[in-house]
């Protein structure tokens, strides 16, 4: 119990501290929603009025208090940029960025940890060579690059999906999800890569470890060994990895979801922020923030119970 | 050994077709049946045209600013006059319009069985309040500033009768203003027009869906759906023109254009009806001095800029017009200032900069012709002796530290037309007009404004816009370069694109020649 007052407390913490720290990032950099809006068509006059009918012409202190008390009381405003409650414009946009994530996700633990354990037992130099240079390419790629690339490939050359139409989740799910499946690769490809790498030298750290030996003196084959003693020592570091894994994703799903042109809420960040509509970026930064903390928790919950140890 | 390799290489090959494999497991074949492609489209006759940026907050075209949103909703609204492809004002929601002999007032008659899109008729009502609603200046400056030219407005019957202050040869292109129904509030969510579209649904970041108006007053629409579809990249447009999402996308360059495929598209190239420059701030040192602006347009080679940022493509300019605006154009101003390095170290030592200077060139880095332009410019002006820093920018930062703050030494940019009058073009360069961000203060420049304000002669006032356009290129106010080239991929089979003078895409002349699209 004292663990999760604990964590909430941490997470009410982080996210009052990220919040605030976006709210006052925007008070440092230039640019204003109401001459955004206005574009060239903006006058003193015109930017004045409608500065006024935003609030902006608040103080920046009154303006956070009174999104922070909008945000726990649940309202979490109106866009400037669509006149619409923020919570309506991000769910659906949030649906298909956790699909995404999710298959991403899916992809990440399943292949990557089979792949890391053979990749352990399979040592030559020739393989090692192979695995090392598919491993650096794949981690190299960027996230542009490689999307563009799976876009040509599997979208124009072998038409398995249509780059630029995205199906409505909610109209047409079986659509959508293999519109995003190949986005989701795009994500998982370096992901995995690098999960692949821990587990192998991880894997080749506790193989030196005297306890492996004395289990090979006492005569327990190497398969045994890698099941019985060894991978539960190395499934510790990989799910704080994949933890963090967890929260990177929604890093590489902004740039994801632009070349894919998927509705998410990565890209809708990125065009809030470029047009000044704090209300939309204060609450997916929250949102970001809250999934951040959580991940961590996840994994530390799962380390708790895979470790009575840990205490 | 070998077969540990052979079994890992299997075990990748497996992966990899995995990954395939469960994407492709629920698609009908190869040419993906469920999504519509552009023969699907054709069929239907629909077409989805991709857009680089979201519309404006409202879609009250009353409120709305951006020209991207003006491009889409010019189907949807139309007002008591529409212009055509070349520029010409023809009778739209008004059948007939009277011009009194001194100008100084309009007649308008009403056209019969007008709808709007919820089915209302157009009553004299709705076109009193659109008019109104555009120049009541009781919350300050009016939407429509221009308006408060009208002294008296009578309406009798079905006709209304506009009297003016003095008389106003722009006045009929403000009419084109949108006529909207008097007693409806949702237009910045669900607006209702008379155009030949009606808005159907808009998906924030996403879509904006318009169909055929059924009961529109003048030729219908060919084509039954017309979406657009926002993508912001231009790879991802490319992607989508490819893949056979999109069917119509403006707007590409010549590095995007090139690589579509010319058996499934053709490009049709249009202007961008825009001033593109290396605009100065006038205020500024060294721009406050006339001999270095004009070293600078002596440095620059406008065709090369052209040959090397645009692949040629594009139409060089010499002052703040171009040539869509017919008898206010000055093609000879173009020349005025050839590339000649000599001259503009000449002209840089007499105003006192031997060495030349360090300059700033602030672009907004979402427009990647601008960031080219620079680039390009920037080489130019090195020749001679200026060393550019190119600061690129947000777009928000733009509009607010350039723009509206003037806290700037120079940008590239392309200022438009909201309108085909010549104010529109060159009212900011008045030295105290509001949206005068470069500052540009000449005092012959002011008195030509000031008459050309109080020209009612038609020859005398053109006479007047030539005589200013002559004077900013003189005084070298900007760098001018180009009118840009629009660039438009259609999807073969689809016809009837048509070019404005203005920054519009008339989705109602389009149309599939043929179903029969491979």
């Amino acid at each position: 119990m004292k663990y999760a007052a604990k964590k909430i407390g941490m997470l009410v913490i982080t996210v009052l501290l990220v919040s605030f720290l976006t709210f006052m990032a925007f008070q440092l950099i230039s640019g204003d929603p109401a001459e955004t809006l206005l574009g060239t068509a903006a006058t003193p006059e015109r930017v004045q009025a409608l500065r006024e009918e935003l609030g902006l012409d608040r103080p920046f202190l009154v303006r956070y208090g009174s999104w922070l008390l909008g945000f726990l009381t649940g309202d979490l405003g109106e866009s400037y940029s669509y006149r619409q409650p923020v919570w309506e414009l991000v769910a659906p946009k949030l649906a298909s960025t956790a699909a995404l994530t999710g298959i991403s996700f899916v992809l990440i633990t399943l292949l990557s940890l089979p792949l890391g354990v053979l990749s352990a037992r399979v040592r030559s130099n020739v393989a090692d060579g192979i695995r090392t240079a598919f491993n650096q390419l794949c981690m190299a790629l960027p996230p542009f690059v490689l999307g563009v690339l799976l876009s040509w490939v599997f979208g124009i050359l072998l038409h398995r999906f249509m780059p630029g139409d995205f199906p409505s989740l909610t109209a047409d799910p079986a659509g959508a999800l293999r519109y995003l499946f190949y986005a989701a690769v795009c994500i998982a490809v370096p992901r995995i890569a690098m999960t692949v790498r821990l587990l192998r030298s991880n894997i080749a750290g506790e193989m030196q470890k005297e306890y492996v030996l004395a289990a090979a003196a006492r005569g327990a084959s190497p398969t045994m060994i890698l099941r019985r003693h060894v991978l539960k020592n190395v499934l510790l570091p990989t799910v704080t990895f994949l933890g963090q894994t967890m929260a990177e994703i929604i890093g590489a799903a902004i740039i994801v979801e632009q070349v894919f042109a998927i509705p998410g809420i990565g890209r809708f960040l990125v065009s809030s922020v470029a047009n000044r509509d704090y209300p939309v970026v204060q609450t997916i930064v929250v949102l970001l923030a809250f999934w951040v903390v959580l991940t961590g928790t996840l994994a530390e919950l799962i380390n708790h119970a895979v470790d009575k140890r840990l205490g | 050994m070998k077969k540990k390799i052979l079994a890992l290489l299997l075990v990748l090959c497996l992966g990899c077709s995995l990954l395939t494999a469960c994407g492709g497991k629920t698609n009908n074949g190869p040419t993906g049946k469920d999504t519509p492609t552009g023969s699907d489209r054709a069929a239907a006759n629909e077409i989805t045209v991709g857009i680089a940026q979201d519309l404006d907050e409202s879609l009250d075209p009353h409120k709305a600013v951006a020209a991207g949103t003006k491009e889409v909703m010019f189907n949807v609204f139309e007002g008591l006059v529409k212009p055509d492809k070349d520029g010409n004002l023809i009778p739209a929601i008004a059948s007939e319009v009277n011009v009194a002999e001194d100008g100084g007032s309009y007649t308008f008659t009403l056209r019969d069985g007008v709808k709007f899109h919820n089915g209302e008729a157009v009553t004299m009502q709705d076109v009193l309040y659109s008019i109104n609603r555009n120049a009541d200046d009781s919350a300050g400056e009016p939407l429509i500033p221009a308006l408060s030219v009208i002294a008296d407005m009578t309406a009798e019957d079905n006709r209304l009768t506009v009297t003016l202050e003095q008389p106003d040869s722009d006045f009929l292109a403000y009419m084109t203003l949108a006529i909207l129904p008097e007693n409806y509030d949702k237009q910045d969510t669900a607006p209702v027009g008379t155009g030949p579209f009606r808005f159907v649904s808009r998906t924030a970041q996403d879509s904006i869906v318009l169909e055929r108006f059924a009961d529109y007053w003048g030729a219908p629409a060919k084509l039954d759906r017309v979406t657009y579809k926002v993508i912001e990249n231009a790879q991802g447009l490319l992607l989508g023109l490819q893949s056979g999402a999109l069917d119509l996308v403006s707007h590409l360059g010549s590095t995007q254009t090139s690589q579509l495929s010319e058996k499934d598209f053709r490009i049709e190239e249009g202007t961008m009806n825009l001033v593109q420059a290396l605009y100065l701030n006038n205020a500024e040192k060294p721009f406050d001095d006339v001999r270095v602006r004009q070293a600078l347009c002596y440095a620059v080679d406008k065709q090369a800029v052209l040959e090397l940022a645009f692949d040629g493509y594009g139409h060089p300019l010499g002052s703040s017009m171009f040539p869509a605006f017919g008898r206010y154009f000055d093609g000879s101003l173009t020349d005025y200032y050839t590339q000649d390095t000599e001259k503009a170290k000449a002209l840089l030592a007499e105003a006192g900069y031997p060495d030349g200077f360090d300059m700033t060139v602030t672009v907004p880095s979402n427009y990647q012709p601008h960031m080219d332009t620079a680039e390009v410019l920037s080489e130019m002006l090195g020749a001679v002796g200026i060393r550019v820093t190119i600061l690129p920018v947000e777009w928000s930062s733009w509009l607010s530290d350039v723009y509206g703050g003037r806290k700037f030494q120079s940008t590239v940019i392309g200022v438009d037309a909201s309108n085909l009058t010549a104010d529109a073009l060159l009212g900011r360069f008045y030295s105290t007009a509001s949206n005068n961000f470069t500052n540009y203060s000449n005092a012959e420049f002011d008195a030509l404004y000031e008459q050309a304000q109080n020209t009612f002669d038609e020859d005398a006032y053109t006479s007047l816009v030539l005589q200013m356009e002559k004077n900013l290129t003189e005084n070298a106010a900007n760098v001018y370069i180009q009118d840009m080239a629009d660039l438009v991929a259609v999807r073969k089979g689809l016809a009837g694109l048509q070019f404005y003078p203005l920054y519009v895409l008339d989705a109602a002349s389009l149309y599939w020649a043929d179903t029969a699209v491979s």
